[in-house]
């Protein structure tokens, strides 16, 4: 049984007794407690079951490296799956349910699976499912998913805030234990910018619970004295409940704060993503404890000896009344005296090394304890708890020496440093093979933009293990960072701690050393994925040598976990099968996030309202309350339309079409790209910019142009205006302005710098109106201030002066074949000149028309939409736009790439009007159909449509498309294909359907 | 004429810091060449000012009520009260006659935010939505910078301690103010600056 002890506790309050439920149980456990101590305390050892076959498992660590006990956390909008027991701080009202399992954690259908495990060794999905084919999709994906699965998806919108927050500093240490404290303490006294952060919510990390004394006094005392002169120094910060998650690119470092998971009721944001910029980063993440294989190593109640340790003295919790001790290294005997130093019984330590311990041995040999040396677990007796083990020698195969009752096992194979953060981004390794582990390689250091060594990893994160060792190199780290960042360390002494000998770790990656087939099958090496040690040499025998493909051919470190527990392991196996040695298998890759965190911190505050920014034009609040029905245009919103009560989308669009070509439109087109190009060489780099002429335009006058990228396709298109001598106004699609403006600024930067030109984007400085149909001058012409009659302002030509009272630019042109002006005004006066304009308006029955009734009048003209007829393979040529190209000119932007063999071929499809036989509209994008099948047994094609449109002015449907040899076909009926397999027939027409002498835009 | 109106219209927010919409405000984008003395004179003529130092926003001399900032080697953007930026037109095309220079409105393309409260809180809500380095140290009164409002490109300065003015493009103005408005949340204190 586990249970509470009746004292001690070094992280509980007592005093406080917190409820909370556990797959609808209400259990109590005290304020201080993490889930799984308070699980443990309430005798609740089994916390879940395994991914693949579903066994019983229970709590296995006591930290970040938790791999078994995940649970699903809160409700509703506030239910997070796999979350780990042991990170999970407990609070009043906590809800959690255990995961993977049906109908119930106690009696789980899917445990099945562990009797069928002989069919589902390593690699099994790509063996037993290979045929027949149409069974993996219907069959077998939809059982495996079934069957095997961590926690479900939130169903509901998560109902808390996150946020980021950036800082930069120029020491950042990542870690809060002796050696993170010990680091940023030297750091801060040099004056150096000190972040130091620590995952869990206490400092001092593992040291506290270990013992010793440092600089004479005990630990605790020393942790907390340390702390409080670092919360005097202005230049530190030191945050709690945060960790480091990620190192990238030039000092660049993600920390992940947890600020609401122990108080979700609170206000506030739930997390914080930390942007950190940082000179230097202190890696002081220390080690974590390995399991041993042995059979049965997955049995609730085998935990690590660390972890038992912990649960002892931070919790005041015994997993159980009698513990064996299975260990390496002269660790796991801190786990021994711990336990009966609380009042346990430790009926024996089996040391595997023949040789034995050191000091911390005979500690526990004085206090009474049993110790085997040589000696090794042959298998864990017991199901859904542990209740006995059987005793081996750990030279042979397994042969049983002795059966003991126990309830615990604490298991320590050795520690593996934490050299996640140290490796992100770049950091290499060394085998320590003295050590038995992987530690950061110094000389081979993450490094920054200049080259130098951004990461120092310090204590045991970077092999240090025994408490003097850890300060002596943290003192160094943290002079080491602060250097680096040109501060000046003042000479002073490292705290000291006590030596004390070891005796040395003895590497055991299987126990026994010989076990049989039968043991290494239940022998787990990742807990999560449920990955043995016979399926790793499986992987191996079957040609998986790269340690890479032996982890993805078993799934070994896949899990959420990302093998914490399991890598090292894994790959001792890999290379023991290999019969090579662990350096030269190498580690698989360590990537961000050191653990999981969550999508909302990941996003921040980008939700809701500020999920992207919204441009909004001057007028966006007189659309939305004059029935907008909006449409995304780049991040701008524009009316797709104005609906009136009981008008459908289409019926509102006719309005507005019909409304304008009868009388007065007026459109909102402030989102038009609005680029000033200025200076002595404009009119020369416009001439390269355009495939026209622009350098000749007379001051005053306005002309159409585009503009090709530098393989020759149509990229944007629009007006230009000649402002004065040395000045052009370049009007772009509403989507362009931005990159055309980059585009322009691309080119003066990087390959005309000498030229003199500078370009400004003014989009936003002016609200734009079309004023457009047959009644447009007459508005105007009310509004005063202007001559803007036929004579005075023609058809392409622009004026600047007072309209009303307001200074306007008036730019008589036209994209809907009417009377049209465009008038821009500055942006602060655009509501004010919009509502004068609906006045005035109001007798010819002024509508604001939107995007659609644009679009439709444009196609019924005939003007191409960039974006509709052209998709970045369309050149101007296609589309009928010689004439828009200059012949004169020696060179434009894409000029030579128009020159090429495919862009002057004739077979290129060509632009024409459609006009479908009977009426109806044709489908956007639908293919011209032509004789026979490709190579594919595709149907052959011939064309296709570009734009298309039910015209109200001409009620019927036209269209325009690209078709081959399409302006020689005049007349013919050509037949596109719909969905549904049937086609309609279109007949290939001129593609301006309206008014094609353009006499309605000339009066 | 009618009143001009500011994409925010007065919008103001109480939270950790108070955020205001500063209405209208006069701006002109200048780019020319900065080291010559023909634009310093003319800068001066047209608004008494002087040009700023890299990442600087110089105020005014004398009773004129401008500030002129460093925006990229080439280009200041010239502060001012609405009204003026006519004149000031006129003034710099005169001063920079045969110059090759490019001088624009831009008062209505823009919306200014000032953010104002306890210095260490202003800082801190502009941290949590801009990269740049707001110490104390690094960020100081009369420092400029044109970087990144979250999703959104925007400018900033420190006028005095305990106040940021903020400028963003016209379009983005209700999402800059929002996204502060949420960074300023009464609960959200990181207590970083000190």
């Amino acid at each position: 049984m586990s249970t509470r002890l009746a004292t001690g506790g070094r992280l509980l309050n007592r005093g406080k007794q917190v409820t909370f439920r556990f797959n609808g149980k209400y259990l109590k456990g005290f304020e201080g407690d993490t889930l799984a101590s308070a699980l443990l305390a309430n005798d609740q050892m089994l916390m879940g079951r395994s991914f693949k076959y579903h066994r019983p498992r229970g709590v296995v660590a006591s930290g970040a490296e938790e791999p078994n006990a995940l649970v699903g956390l809160g409700k509703g909008a506030r239910f997070e799956p796999n979350q780990r027991a042991t990170t999970t701080d407990l609070f009043d009202g906590l809800q959690a349910e255990s995961q993977n399992h049906w109908p119930s954690l106690e009696y789980d259908i899917g445990a099945v699976n562990t009797y069928l495990s002989r069919f589902l060794p390593a690699g099994f999905y790509y063996k037993m499912f290979l045929y027949p084919r149409a069974f993996w999709k219907h069959v077998y994906e939809p059982f495996i998913r079934k069957s095997a699965g961590l926690g479900k998806a939130p169903t509901d919108a998560d109902a808390d805030s996150y946020e980021h927050f950036n800082a930069t500093v120029d020491v950042l240490v990542i870690g809060g234990g002796v050696a993170g404290l010990q680091a940023a303490l030297v750091a801060g006294r040099s004056g150096a910018q000190v972040i130091v952060m620590e995952q869990t919510a206490h400092w001092g990390g593992r040291a506290a619970v270990d013992g010793g004394t440092i600089d004479g006094q005990p630990v605790g005392a020393w942790i907390a004295t340390v702390v409080s002169e670092l919360e005097t120094m202005r230049n530190v910060t030191l945050r709690l409940r945060c960790m480091g998650a990620g190192v990238y690119d030039h000092g660049y470092v993600l920390a992940y704060e947890r600020l609401r998971d122990h108080a979700p009721e609170d206000d506030g944001p739930r997390h914080r993503l930390w942007r950190i910029r940082t000179s230097q980063i202190v890696t002081a993440t220390g080690a974590i404890e390995r399991p041993l294989s042995f059979a049965g190593n997955d049995i609730p109640g085998v935990m690590l000896a660390g972890a038992l340790r912990d649960y002892a003295v931070n919790w005041g919790v015994s997993v159980g009344d009698r513990v064996v001790v299975a260990t390496n290294n002269d660790d796991a005997y801190r786990t021994a005296i711990t336990l009966k130093g609380v009042g346990l019984s430790v009926p024996v330590i089996l040391d595997a090394r023949a040789t034995g311990g050191g000091a911390l041995a005979e500690e526990a040999r004085g206090l009474g304890i049993r110790v085997e040396n040589g000696k090794a677990i042959a298998k864990v007796k017991g199901g859904k708890r542990v209740t006995g083990v059987a005793i081996c020698a750990q030279a042979g195969e397994g042969a049983v020496l002795e059966d003991l009752a126990c309830d615990a096992v604490a298991m320590s194979g050795g520690w593996s440093p934490v050299v996640h953060l140290w490796s992100h981004c770049g950091g290499k390794l060394i085998w320590d093979a003295d050590q038995a582990m992987f530690r950061p390689d110094p000389n081979r250091a993450p490094t920054g933009a200049d080259g130098q060594a951004m990461v120092i990893a310090a204590g045991a994160a970077n092999g240090a293990l025994d408490l003097a060792a850890v300060l002596a190199d943290a003192h160094k780290a943290g002079e080491a960072a602060a250097t680096a960042t040109g501060r000046t360390v003042k000479a002073g002494e490292a705290s000291k701690a006590d030596d004390m000998a070891y005796a040395p770790i003895a590497p055991v990656w299987v126990m026994p050393q010989g076990a049989s087939y039968a043991l290494r099958s239940k022998s787990w090496l990742d807990f999560q994925n449920d990955v043995k040690v016979s399926d790793v040499q499986l992987a191996a025998q079957e040609g998986f040598t790269s340690v890479e493909h032996a982890k993805r051919y078993t799934t070994l470190g896949m899990a959420t976990d990302q093998g914490k527990l399991s890598n090292i392991n894994g790959l001792a196996t890999l290379a023991k099968s290999l019969n090579t040695d662990i350096p030269s298998v190498g580690t698989t890759t360590f990537r961000p996030p050191y653990t999981p965190i969550s999508m909302g911190a990941i996003a921040g505050e980008a939700r809701g309202r500020i999920f992207q920014p919204l441009r909004r034009t001057p007028l966006h609040d007189w659309h939305a309350e004059h029935g907008a029905y909006w449409e995304p245009v780049g991040h701008w919103r524009r009316p797709y339309c104005y609906q009136r009560a009981g008008e459908s989308i289409h019926d509102a669009v006719s309005r507005e079409v019909k409304q304008t070509r009868a009388s007065l439109g007026l459109l909102d087109a402030s989102t038009l790209g609005k680029l000033v190009v200025k200076g002595p060489d404009a009119g020369r780099f416009l001439d390269m910019l355009y495939t026209n002429m622009m350098s000749n335009l007379p001051v005053g006058k306005c002309r159409y142009g585009l503009m090709c990228s530098e393989n020759g396709f149509l990229m944007d298109d629009g007006v230009v205006a000649r402002m004065s001598n040395d000045t052009w106004l370049c009007h772009t699609t509403t989507g362009g302005a931005d990159r055309i403006h980059a585009h322009m600024e691309e080119w003066l930067q990087t390959e005309w710098w000498d030229w003199k030109v500078y370009v400004a984007n003014v989009t936003e400085q002016f609200a734009q109106f079309a004023v457009v149909g047959p009644n447009a001058r007459k508005v105007l012409e009310k509004l005063g201030g202007m001559d803007v009659s036929k004579e005075t302002l023609p058809f392409m030509q622009w004026v600047e002066g007072t309209l009303g009272d307001l200074p306007a630019r008036v730019f008589r042109i036209s994209f809907s074949g009417e009377l049209s002006y465009e008038i821009a005004v500055p942006a602060s006066h655009g509501c004010a000149f919009w509502d004068r304009l609906m006045v005035e308006g109001a007798e010819f029955g002024a509508t604001a028309y939107g995007t659609e009734a644009l679009h439709i009048m444009r196609a019924e003209k005939g003007f191409i939409m960039i974006g509709d007829e052209t998709d970045g393979t369309v050149i101007p040529q296609d589309l009928g736009l010689s004439w828009a190209i200059s012949k004169k000119k020696d060179d434009y932007i894409g000029k030579r790439g128009q020159q090429r063999s495919h862009m002057t071929d004739p077979n290129r499809w060509q632009l024409v009007g459609l006009e479908t036989v009977d009426g109806s509209t044709l489908p956007d994008g639908a293919y011209a159909l032509a004789d026979g099948t490709n190579a594919n047994g595709q149907r052959n094609t011939q064309g296709r449509v570009t734009s298309t449109y039910h015209s109200p002015t001409l009620e019927r449907g036209i269209a325009m498309g690209l078709v081959l040899n399409g302006p020689a076909r005049m007349g013919e009926v050509i037949e596109f294909g719909k969905t549904d397999g049937t086609s309609v027939k279109a007949r290939i027409v001129d593609q301006v359907f309206y008014d094609k002498s353009g006499e309605k835009q000339n009066v | 004429m009618s009143d001009p109106v500011s994409a925010l219209n007065g919008a103001s927010f109480d939270g950790l810091v108070t955020l205001r919409d500063r209405g209208p405000m006069g701006m002109i984008t200048l780019r020319g060449d900065l080291g010559s003395g023909v634009m310093a004179k003319a800068v001066d003529k047209a608004l008494g000012l002087a040009i700023p130092a890299l990442c600087r926003i110089e105020p005014a001399k004398g009773v004129c009520q401008g500030q002129s900032a460093w925006m990229s080697p080439d280009e200041l953007l010239l502060i001012m009260p609405y009204g003026q930026v006519g004149a000031a037109l006129i003034s710099l095309t005169a001063g920079l006659e045969g110059q090759h220079y490019l001088a624009q409105d831009v008062s209505d393309a823009r919306a200014l935010i000032s953010i104002s409260g306890p210095d260490a809180l202003v800082r801190e809500v502009m941290a949590k939505v801009t990269p740049a380095d707001l110490h104390p140290d690094r960020f100081k009164t009369g420092d400029f910078r044109r970087s990144r409002l979250a999703q959104a490109a925007g400018a900033f300065w420190m006028p005095e301690a305990g106040r940021i003015n903020v400028v963003c493009f016209r379009s983005v103005a209700t999402y800059v103010f929002d996204l502060l408005s949420a960074a300023a949340d009464p609960a959200s204190a990181v207590d970083y600056f000190r």
